[in-house]
């Protein structure tokens, strides 16, 4: 696992604080990442439910590209908005109702590092 | 002791080596055998796909290197030997059922959804998301005829949906940008002509009727279903079942439905209502809606059992762990199974007393007698997803 900057520690733990009386089963630790356990299912929810769309490998489907390319130019807060919210007029869903916002935070950013393989992980 | 050969001349020795040979020869090629009974299982994370054969129930062969098999169709040749498996990431791969192994394969574009083949057999037209549109093949070769991008305004390109093959060498698709209908004519293979209907909004897929006369666009974009009579498309399309949700909020779609022309029994066809818990009930002799189905949660496959007497139903995530039976003739579901975790496709034998549903989160296929709807086997498979039987290749619209 990579030792997260300071800074990004910092916000990750506050983000942690805020969504904690939100999301009262919150499977976040407190260093900001879901636990390992959790990681595992929201890398299987992504490749494989996700994938329904935007494809097993996230090369896109009827949804786009989800590679690093496509979405490190976008802002982590409206990825995030998109996972937790979907997209109005597209075939975009919601997936609040699966994944807490740290949770889908955590999704962006392995997204954008490269996404880790169905039972992997880790 | 030794043993005496009898002395031989040159050719008769070449004659003993020869019958030897043959014996041989003979002896390692297995029986004859037809195809009428076979099949093919996608395994969708590996990018294989299992050969299975329905009477005894069992996989004859593991055929690989197919690629990103995420979402993967299968059409069949006339004689039901060749499987050509269009994959997601734009491959098109012929898959010889009988010998077991990849008999060509070519990478056709970027991003693939499926594809289909002509009434005569001769030609395979894959549909593409990227670049969007449909290409069509020699059967025989995969050697590439021909093309008609979906670019429905100058610059801009749709990606192409619900590809179904016609009597008269013509294919009809939806494009889901553009929501419009087009029907290609391949009468030429090499000058493909192109008729244009506007559809309505986020066509997602669609299916022709067995007869191959109606073809009917399932619409993400608006309550209702978009109808071309292909004897008279001059009449352009026509809108049915509008507004099935009566103005209520949809419920978030995470998977959108499929369609074909499984929907139809006897004189009803069974659609799946998208973000909604309901199977609709439509009368094909007049496009009404007749009866509108509770289901337990949002359908993705609604697949009439080839006498009509029965429809199954699998579902969207995260209900994806049941499936029901409806009944046709009293229009309520009459049993829910458990097959397993994450649900994804299931095919009725070719005609209909078993079905084989695969359950992707328990590595496995089920297969269920539809009348006792008891379990009869299950077999091993990683990840299984699309099941398709031979059967198809005599369908119009698969």
């Amino acid at each position: 696992m990579n030792k997260l900057p300071p800074l990004a520690l910092h916000v990750a733990v506050l983000l942690c604080v805020a969504f904690a009386s939100a999301y009262a089963s919150a499977s976040v630790a407190g260093g900001g990442e879901p636990r390992l356990e959790r990681q595992r299912e929201l890398v299987r929810l992504v490749r494989q439910d996700c994938g329904s769309c935007h494809g097993l490998s996230l090369a896109g489907g009827l949804g786009p590209a989800l590679l690093p390319a496509a979405v490190a130019e976008k802002p982590v807060e409206l990825l995030v908005g998109t996972i937790m919210d979907g997209r109005p007029g597209t075939a975009m869903p919601g997936w609040s109702r699966f994944v807490s916002a740290p949770e889908a935070e955590w999704v962006v950013r392995q997204l954008i590092a490269g996404f880790p393989q169905d039972g992997g992980g880790q | 002791m030794t043993i005496r050969l009898p002395r031989l001349s040159l050719p008769q020795l070449c004659a003993v080596a020869l019958a030897t040979l043959l014996l041989a020869a003979c002896s390692s090629t297995p029986a004859p055998r037809g195809t009428g009974d076979l099949g093919l299982v996608i395994e969708r994370a590996s990018g294989q796909v299992a050969v299975v054969e329905t009477t005894g129930r069992s996989r004859l062969a593991t055929v690989q290197g197919l690629g990103d098999l995420s979402h993967a169709h299968v059409t069949y040749s006339r004689d039901g030997r060749y499987g050509y498996v269009f994959g997601r990431d734009g491959g098109l791969t012929k898959v010889d059922l009988l010998l077991g192994r990849i008999d060509r394969r070519v990478v056709q574009a970027g991003n693939s959804i499926g594809g289909s083949i002509s009434q005569d057999g001769r030609l395979v037209v894959a549909q593409n998301y990227d670049p969007g549109g449909i290409r069509v093949f020699d059967a025989d070769t995969l050697e590439p005829l021909s093309e008609v991008p979906a670019e429905y305004a100058p610059g801009f390109r749709s990606k192409v949906v619900g590809l179904a093959d016609l009597p008269g060498q013509r294919f009809a698709y939806a494009l889901f940008e553009a929501g419009e209908i087009w029907v290609t004519d391949l009468s030429d293979p090499r000058q493909p002509r192109t008729q244009r209907y506007p559809a309505g909004r986020q066509p997602y897929d669609a299916l022709v009727t067995p007869d191959g006369r109606h073809f009917i666009a399932g619409l993400f974009g608006e309550d209702g279903l978009a109808l071309l009579d292909l004897w008279h498309p001059e009449q352009g399309v026509r809108k049915i079942l509008s507004g099935y949700g009566r103005g209520e909020q949809p419920l978030p779609v995470y998977k959108m439905p499929h369609l074909r022309g499984w929907a139809v029994a006897g004189d009803y066809a069974w659609l799946p209502a998208i973000g909604r818990h309901e199977v609709l009930v439509v009368d094909t002799r007049d496009w009404r809606e007749v009866a509108r189905v509770p289901v337990h949660s949002q359908p993705v496959f609604v697949m009439a059992r080839p006498d009509g007497r029965q429809v199954w139903v699998n579902f969207a995530f995260p209900d994806n762990g049941k499936l029901q039976v409806i009944d046709t003739e009293s229009r309520s579901v009459v049993e829910t199974l458990e097959p397993g975790r994450a649900v994804l496709h299931m095919e009725f034998t070719p005609r209909g007393e078993a079905v084989w549903v695969s359950a992707r989160d328990d590595d496995k296929v089920v297969v269920y007698d539809t009348e006792t709807r008891r379990p009869l086997a299950e077999l091993p498979a990683a990840k299984p997803s699309g099941i398709f039987f031979t059967s198809r290749a005599a369908r119009t619209g698969f």
